[in-house]
């Protein structure tokens, strides 16, 4: 009975070329070469973040949720852990704790490298662990729950240490560099199906960008070194700066970084590789700047599709798609900000 | 113009709404002759897809006739008579270009949230909500069609809507189906379901070069749409202790 692999489905475009039959291991003699493959392990050795900082944020929403329940239903979460008839000492205790709680919480996610308010999170499980060590030793109190909040709190626990060792551990690398100044960084990347030499050329012009870009007004280039930079902000309001271009080498990179007195701080890079195969241009972004309501204003912006980092990862994908077909595509349900039912409408179009 | 809109699960209307208009130089817009329901749009109605809002208008296979063309269309004009398919593709991303329309990289505006529930994106897709683009789909009088000179198919006065019709996407899928099973002439096949797209899975296999095509359901009706419409043998698996037994002495 035939297999899988005889059957003679070819998938691999390069087997159909080389007459390698499908299912071969790949020999050391056909792997791409160590120089061929550089400078993609270098951008994913870059892209590596600096560990912790995701669990991290993880612990604080939890924190958040779980201050916000116990706050605000203390009797229910007094059940929860085994206390049969909460009276007002019980409530008031959990109320306090679910302030505690809201305290990490606020703490881990306005810092980038939460490591204190991660430790203050284990001293914090260590109180409920004697908290609910006393729920257990009441007679009146039912055994079973609390035992299972003891339970998940000793799992907790173990998260928060392990999170606060990664954190603690961290070298100064250069993806963290900046971090205690409350800077954010991030990277992102696209693959546009045109050549390098003439993406370089749309994006040097700068005042291009905002063709892509929704988030800037307007770009005015002063001289070879200079430009001016309006930028929306939320609530309507507007941020500007001026820029200088640090570094520029065609078909390659443009590296620039904002000057003092700008309204919010930023420096980037744009990088320009021919794509593997001859197909098209990789251009990968990285930008950092300082959010002005710091990393929890940041947060926030996320809920609303307005933080940077964010913004960089849909502005290359209408970069990508005004370098192949000329324009921003639209729908009817996206061609205005917000809700909006996937029906024709009258309004103009507003990205 | 009236469309057919989604108001909530189990709920659909026909309601008046505005017309479509060109949003791309690309677009064209088409006059609906002939719209079908896919099997698919029934997830959509039960609710069991997230992200449609009340007002959206349903529907991806539909034809007509293209009355309106934006100023960088080249392959279609006004008067032409098409059939849409449902994947909306822009003919010069990676994947486009390798035959891979379904996974099209520009042509879905939401791709970020379907790339966040799928790990990538799909193409968009007409009136399949708003993890697709929230396009306006084709159970209207118009549609706006955006990259007009790559998805509709032009198709000649002599055939019929009903010809055509399943073009848009219920025939490319059920050969889709057959195609994947490599077929060599005088193969036996067996399809399982006998709805519109295993019919249409049936009449492709005969069409790749099946000497028996075998056909499965438990639907009378569809049994008998499968013998008579497409010439498969059917089995009821309602009526047979085994299928793998039945199959293997067929």
């Amino acid at each position: 009975m035939a297999t899988a692999l005889e059957t003679g489905v070819t998938t691999s475009r390069a087997s159909r070329e080389t007459e390698v039959p499908v299912g071969v291991g790949l020999a050391a003699s056909m792997r791409p070469s160590p120089a061929v493959a550089a400078p993609y392990q270098r951008l994913a050795d870059r892209d590596r973040g600096s560990g912790g900082e995701s669990t991290a944020d993880f612990l604080g929403y939890f924190s958040l949720g779980l201050g916000l329940a116990e706050f605000l239903m203390p009797t229910v979460m007094a059940r929860v852990v085994g206390i049969r008839n909460p009276d007002d000492r019980n409530r008031s205790t959990v109320r306090l704790m679910g302030l505690r709680e809201i305290g990490h919480g606020i703490a881990i996610l306005s810092n980038q490298q939460p490591t204190t308010a991660v430790w203050s999170r284990v001293a914090g499980d260590a109180l409920d662990l004697a908290l609910l060590g006393g729920v257990l030793a009441d007679p009146e109190n039912d055994r079973g729950r609390a035992l299972l909040g003891i339970a998940n709190v000793a799992a907790v626990t173990a998260l928060d240490v392990s999170t606060a060792q990664q954190l603690s551990r961290q070298p100064r690398t250069q993806a963290n560099a900046g971090v205690q100044a409350g800077i954010v960084r991030t990277m992102r990347s696209i693959t546009v199906q045109r050549p390098v030499s003439e993406v370089y050329a749309f994006w040097h012009n700068f005042e291009n960008l905002p063709r892509f870009m929704r988030h800037l007004e307007s770009v005015t280039v002063i001289d070879e070194r200079r430009s001016h930079w309006i930028a929306k902000a939320p609530a309507g309001k507007s941020v500007e700066w001026d820029a200088e271009t640090i570094e520029d080498r065609a078909d390659e990179i443009i590296s620039w970084r904002s000057l003092p007195g700008a309204d919010v701080y930023n420096a980037g890079t744009v990088r320009f590789m021919p794509a593997p195969g001859g197909r098209g241009t990789e251009v990968r972004v990285e930008l950092e700047y300082k959010p002005p309501l710091g990393k929890l204003g940041s947060k926030v912006a996320m809920l609303f599709r307005e933080e940077p980092g964010q913004q960089v990862h849909d502005d290359l994908r209408h970069f990508k798609q005004v370098m192949e077909f000329g324009e921003i595509l639209v729908s009817d349900a996206t061609k205005q900000r917000g809700p909006h039912p996937a029906q024709p409408d009258e309004r103009p179009v507003e990205l | 113009m009236k469309a057919t809109c989604w108001m909530g699960p189990g709920k659909m209307q026909v309601r008046e709404v505005p017309d479509p208009m060109i949003l791309n130089q690309q677009d064209c817009i088409v006059k609906v002759t002939s719209t079908a329901i896919c099997g698919s749009d029934l997830h959509l109605y039960n609710g069991f897809l997230p992200l449609m809002e009340p007002g959206d208008i349903m529907g991806h296979e539909f034809m007509g006739e293209v009355v309106d063309v934006g100023r960088d269309v080249r392959n279609v004009r006004v008067g032409d008579r098409v059939v849409v398919p449902f994947p909306i593709a822009c003919g010069q991303c990676g994947p486009c270009r390798a035959g891979a329309y379904s996974v099209c990289e520009n042509s879905n505006p939401n791709a970020y949230i379907a790339e966040k529930m799928l790990g990538h994106s799909p193409s968009g897709i007409f009136g399949y909500s708003h993890l697709t683009g929230g396009f306006a789909g084709g159970q209207a009088e118009y549609v706006r069609v955006p990259f007009a000179d790559v998805g509709p198919l032009k198709v000649s006065d002599g055939l019929t809507d009903d010809q055509v019709l399943f073009l848009s996407d219920i025939l490319p899928t059920g050969y889709m189906g057959a195609e994947m099973c490599n077929i060599q002439p005088g193969d036996t096949i067996a399809v399982w379901g006998c709805g519109p797209v295993g019919l249409f899975a049936i009449a492709s296999a005969y069409l790749l070069g099946a000497e028996k095509v075998i056909a499965i359901d438990r639907f009378p009706y569809r049994l008998q749409m499968a013998r008579e419409r497409a010439g498969a043998i059917t089995i009821n698996y309602e009526e047979v202790d085994s299928v793998p037994d039945v199959l293997s002495r067929t």
